[in-house]
């Protein structure tokens, strides 16, 4: 894979800046996000509050997901030996455009022009339904969030509740627009009451369950010892297409897999808590292989690079592959409360999407990922609500830094020039001493205005802060003053 | 092995340089210090948790004694108007014998049409789990393929006392991960919508727990 092919797939936005900017003028948006955030927060701190035991939980998972990172080679080994043992078919695809091409080669072999879909960051995140709509299989998203993005054309703004920022009214106004191009149309008498709605959904989508001959997953799980592969969901979608389909095409990162069955243990405890507050989520599918006489008898893993490698050989970053997209992180963001999904411009949005994506593309290679990691507060909450203990602060800082080596050299930046002078002023008292007394007069000035902006190219800078007015007398003036007292 | 493989194992083995190359994958440390159970220790209080955090989950809950099981079982079909129920192979007669409506069998396999035309299934279950109020169905014995409990509109299912597990720990440990299994807690539920919970968009709308003691 040649390092500046895009291999994840970019949902239109700009960059971060441009994006967040144009994000927090939208107050219908921030008024969704902010009831969504704040009671899925209060409510998973209930969830956890329920084991005390929720911090060895924690260094157990992250435990378990070191091991799975240093020894990765002989677990992806160990779990295509398992699946294959069971009647599984295992596929390897370094980037994007080679998994999206080993799936629509499998649909194409079954004869089918459709296939039903689980939710999937990883098969989002390659672009498959756009790639299998070029090779004319229709996809259709069974998630009823999923769906509501598909039908709108839309883009997804949450891992967990991908459309978190539409309300009921947008959402009803969907459904009667668009479900009729696509199956059975939504009711003359549908309302905007959300149990109406999911009926519209249940309805249009049954037919489509019952007639696919081929679904598509990603999977949360997959055990090297034993090739059992998970699935959790709510709705029970994910079920009708791990189970009544004839074949079964499962799309996963290799950072997925897990050492044993018996760490299941872990994580069925760690992610229903952190991701909807739930002690255990509606529905967890577990299948190894395939089973005689029960569910499809086909079944695919196609297992996923695209880029995880690459990150995989930063010691510094290579923790982000441990993530289990329970989307905790987001719901504590005080950066993505304000800007929403849509502003990372990428699959996987908020804190997580800000250390993970700028790794998958490689940093330095493009200016949507390079905008990522300064996406943040550095305020930490994401550490405490991973249920991994993926320290992305740190993270945070370590892939600015590479931002910063990436584009050394050119024509300095405003901010570089900036900085110089600082260590000019700073550099002696006296410099110093002037720059304050300057600053006073500046801040008289300014004080007259009520300015809180900077002119010329500063005033980039002052667009998304507010300047504090100087002090009207440098602190050693003051002391100066204070001491003869 | 396809080229793919290859490349990708011998980019993931050239990333992990820093991993000295005697290190095994046992050297890495988990230190398994959680608990096995967040029940309390005593056998009845796991089934009184188990009642009350089924019940949490919007699921009835019914309770009976093994005799009076058939009764409450006809009962519970007759009051949700299950008028052809879908009973997989290996149920025990006995607990259905009460129901009146007509039952329909599993074997030969039912389409997904036929399924979809049901209106309830009744199951056994591999176990419960008391601390997350969920039930285990492992395809074993009475359980019967995974579409049956998923397509009915109505799934009622049985389970008994002893076969109630303290905690998810304990629970993963007795299951055969060779079976196909799934975990149900609740009914089926949606909270895409402004986070309103539905219950009910794609699986059984309608989950009832008998739960039968000694």
């Amino acid at each position: 894979m040649s390092g500046d092919q895009v291999n994840v797939v970019w949902l239109g936005s700009p960059t971060f800046p441009q994006a967040a900017h144009d994000a927090l003028q939208d107050t219908q948006l921030r008024r969704n996000l902010k009831h969504a955030t704040t009671t899925i927060r209060d409510k998973r701190l209930r969830a956890v509050a329920e084991l005390d035991d929720w911090e060895t939980l924690r260094e157990a998972g992250s435990q378990i997901k070191d091991r799975v990172m240093r020894h990765l080679d002989e677990y992806l080994l160990q779990l295509e030996a398992s699946v294959t043992a069971a009647g599984g078919v295992v596929h390897w695809a370094e980037d994007a455009r080679e998994a999206n091409r080993i799936v629509s080669e499998l649909v194409r072999a079954k004869g089918a022009t459709e296939v039903v879909k689980i939710k999937s960051m990883a098969t989002q995140e390659i672009g498959l339904n756009e790639a299998l709509e070029d090779d004319g299989i229709e996809a259709t998203e069974t998630d009823l969030a999923e769906l509501i993005v598909q039908l709108n054309d839309d883009r997804p703004s949450h891992i967990l509740v991908p459309a978190i920022h539409r309300n009921r009214s947008e959402i009803r106004d969907i459904f009667q627009r668009e479900m009729g191009k696509h199956g059975i149309a939504a009711p003359d008498d549908l309302t905007d009451e959300p149990r109406v709605l999911a009926e519209a959904a249940r309805v249009h989508l049954r037919e489509k369950f019952l007639r696919a001959k081929v679904a598509i997953s990603g999977a949360n799980f997959a055990c090297a010892d034993t090739g059992t592969v998970g699935v959790v969901e709510s709705e029970g979608n994910g079920r009708m297409c791990l189970t009544l389909p004839e074949t079964l095409i499962t799309v996963m990162g290799i950072e997925k897999v897990l050492p044993s069955f018996s760490d299941l243990e872990v994580f069925l405890q760690l992610l229903p808590r952190s991701s909807t507050a739930e002690r255990m989520n509606p529905y967890t599918s577990l299948w190894t292989g395939v089973t005689p006489g029960d569910g499809p008898q086909e079944f695919h893993l196609v297992l996923l690079d695209n880029g995880r490698t690459k990150t995989l050989a930063d010691t510094a970053g290579r923790s982000a592959l441990h993530c289990i997209r329970c989307s905790a992180c987001l719901n504590v963001c005080p950066v993505y409360e304000r800007t929403g999904g849509r502003s990372y411009g990428s699959v996987y949005p908020g804190p997580i999407g800000a250390v993970l994506t700028p790794q998958l593309v490689g940093v330095g290679t493009s200016e949507h990922a390079d905008s990522l990691p300064f996406a943040s507060t550095l305020c930490g909450a994401c550490y405490d609500a991973c249920p991994v203990r993926i320290d992305i602060p740190e993270m945070l800082v370590h892939l600015r830094a590479k931002v910063v080596d990436a584009h050394r050299g050119g024509v300095p930046k405003p901010e570089a020039l900036a900085m110089k002078g600082a260590r000019v002023v700073f550099g002696s008292p006296r410099r110093l001493a002037w720059a304050e007394r300057l600053g006073a007069i500046g801040g008289r000035v300014a004080g007259i205005g009520g300015g809180r902006w900077l002119p010329g190219p500063a005033r980039k800078w002052t667009g998304a802060r507010d300047v504090p007015v100087p002090a009207r007398e440098s602190f050693r003036a003051w002391w100066r003053k204070a001491g003869r007292r | 092995m396809s080229e793919a493989k290859g490349r990708i194992l011998e980019r993931v083995r050239s990333g992990l340089r820093d991993v000295p190359r005697d290190e095994r994958a046992e050297d890495v440390e988990v230190t398994r210090a959680y608990v096995d159970s967040h029940a309390p220790g005593d056998p009845g209080a796991v089934v009184e948790l188990f009642a009350e955090r089924v019940a949490d989950y919007r699921a009835t809950v019914v309770r009976v004694a093994e005799s009076g099981a058939p009764e409450e079982i006809a009962r519970i079909l007759t009051e949700h108007a299950v008028a052809n129920l879908v009973v997989p192979p290996g149920f025990p007669d006995a607990l259905v014998a009460r129901y009146e409506g007509s039952r329909l069998s599993d074997e030969p396999p039912l389409t997904p049409a036929e399924l979809d035309a049901s209106d309830g299934v009744i199951t056994l279950a591999a176990q419960g789990i008391a601390v997350t109020g969920t039930i285990v169905l492992d395809a074993g014995p009475g359980q019967g393929r995974r579409a049956l409990s998923l397509v009915p509109d109505l799934h009622l299912c049985v389970v008994r006392a002893a076969q109630v597990a303290a905690d998810v720990p304990i629970a993963i440990r007795s299951l055969v991960p060779t079976r196909p299994t799934t975990f149900i807690s609740g009914p089926s539920a949606t909270s895409d919508i402004e986070l309103d919970r539905v219950e009910g968009v794609h699986g059984p709308r309608t989950l009832v727990v008998v739960l039968i003691s000694e």
